[in-house]
């Protein structure tokens, strides 16, 4: 597995017509897997805005192998502060309830803490994605996680697996070790503790081509090795389904696993899970301000239908439109569902 | 005929055995279903139970089907062959046992 993003690599996946290229031809062509809109046999429509989901930009500490952002230390996309005003603005303006700041690692955009400060106020739940290795990086980000206390974010972190091993193969060597600091870390500032407000919630997701398990099977197993080994707690934990496009497409594909993993998911379609899918109720923000139904297809370059797709232009009758499907969405409707609030049916 | 006798695509079609009887088909998934769900026993512990069987008996539909189980669960691969290598002793050491039979035998008719 290259250290490096798909972007840097020059890898031909950089390109999102050649990711939708892909996921539209071979077995969803040949008519061996209905694709995804015949499949529903229904508009997907949003409903109620609750979510703005912000992309802080694509920077960030870690190159993991199954990064659906190409995210990486080479990458350069970052939102300028005149965009996150205008994130703030509507906030503000209209009745978001929760604010979901994403990258890359959102902690590495100049204006991250300005910008928590301002809208930890405007929101009912502010949600920090962090990938925890941050946190242990250098001086300037060590003082976060009391920074986040004070704000009262809500740290929402991945850690693939509770043993070194899986961990270390999925997202490098030394996060396991790194990533167990900082919950300790955010553990004694009162994150994840009973009684607490401080919410801390776990993300886990499969290191391979296959579904994740049971959430609530796996969070009582990650709750009771993290406490045993490490006298670590946390909140809730959300299993997410990878997703086959950008880095772990490339990794489907260099396996030979795709074609599999996709009669997979389509087999695994789950029409409950479609009812909640997490576009119907998120807005997703790209580092430039661009508007997507959701993170996923703001790495597929797929944005909003409709005239305006630019945050600038934010109103909230772009919520009438119906939403953009391709055959990735089913990684959100298999099994249980998945979002990045975990799975959907759990 | 087909070229081999087991097709990987096979096992999705499990479910089909009910389309020639449905009353013994539905009958045995639901005990199979009810089987793996958390009792005395975890449903972690079970599937690594069937993992190791599954060698046992060699087939390869639940191979197949018991490793993927498995790794949904976020079994260790330690775990695993742990559990293979359990019933391989319980498979050769049923082999060995028989050896006393041998021994009885070959005492009893030798001068
Ligand atoms: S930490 Fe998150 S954003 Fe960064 S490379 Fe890993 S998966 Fe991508
Ligand atoms: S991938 Fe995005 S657009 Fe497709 S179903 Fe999932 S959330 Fe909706």
């Amino acid at each position: 597995m290259g250290l490096k993003s798909l972007h840097a690599r020059q890898n031909s996946l950089s390109n999102t017509d050649r990711q939708l290229e892909i996921l539209s031809n071979g077995i969803f062509e040949n008519g061996e897997l209905p694709r995804f809109i015949d499949r529903i046999d229904q508009k997907l429509s949003p409903k109620k805005l609750e979510i703005l989901q912000i992309n802080m930009g694509y920077m960030c500490n870690q190159v993991c192998a199954h990064c659906h952002v190409d995210a990486g230390p080479d990458r350069k996309e970052i939102m300028t502060r005149k965009t996150l005003q205008m994130c703030l603005d509507i906030c503000k303006n209209h009745r978001i309830s929760t604010l979901d700041l994403t990258g890359g690692a959102p902690e590495m955009n100049p204006h991250f803490r300005w910008f928590v400060e301002e809208s930890s106020t405007h929101v009912d739940d502010l949600i920090v994605r962090s990938n925890l290795t941050i946190l242990t990086a250098n001086k300037t980000y060590k003082e976060l996680p009391e920074f986040f206390a004070k704000h009262n974010v809500h740290v929402v972190s991945s850690l693939p697996f509770y043993s070194r091993n899986k961990t270390d193969r999925q997202r490098g060597d030394g996060v396991f070790d790194k990533s167990i600091k900082a919950l300790q870390t955010l553990n004694a500032l009162g994150y994840g503790q009973p009684n607490s407000k401080l919410q801390l919630d776990l993300v886990y997701n499969p290191a391979g081509a296959f579904l994740p398990g049971d959430q609530k099977e796996l969070e009582a197993d990650f709750k009771k090795a993290l406490l045993e080994d490490f006298g670590i707690v946390f909140n809730k934990l959300y299993t997410i389904t990878n997703m086959p496009i950008s880095r772990f497409l490339d990794y489907l594909l260099a396996t030979e696993n795709y074609e599999d993993y996709m009669r997979e998911l389509v087999l695994a379609y789950n029409p409950t899970a479609l009812e909640n899918v997490m576009c119907t109720n998120t807005l997703s923000v790209g580092w430039d301000g661009s508007l997507y139904d959701c993170d996923f297809n703001q790495m597929l370059n797929l944005k909003i239908n409709g005239p305006i797709d630019h945050i600038s232009g934010y109103k909230p009758e772009i919520n009438k439109r119906s939403i953009r499907v391709s055959q990735h969405c089913y990684g959100c409707t298999a099994g249980a569902g998945s979002s990045c609030q975990g799975a959907l049916n759990s | 005929m087909e070229k081999t006798y087991y097709k990987p695509q096979d096992l999705k079609k499990f479910g089909d055995i009910t389309n020639w009887n449905k009353e013994l088909g539905d009958k045995f998934f639901e005990y199979y279903n009810a089987v793996f769900e958390s009792g005395a026993l975890t449903a972690r512990e079970k599937s690594l139970i069937a993992l190791a069987v599954s060698h046992v008996v060699q087939c390869p539909y639940c191979i197949d089907a018991y490793t993927q189980d498995g790794l949904k669960r976020g079994i260790e691969k330690e775990e695993m062959m742990e559990a293979v290598h359990v019933g391989a002793a319980i498979k050769s050491g049923a082999a060995l046992v028989h050896g006393v039979q041998m021994m009885n035998i070959h005492d009893k008719l030798s001068m």
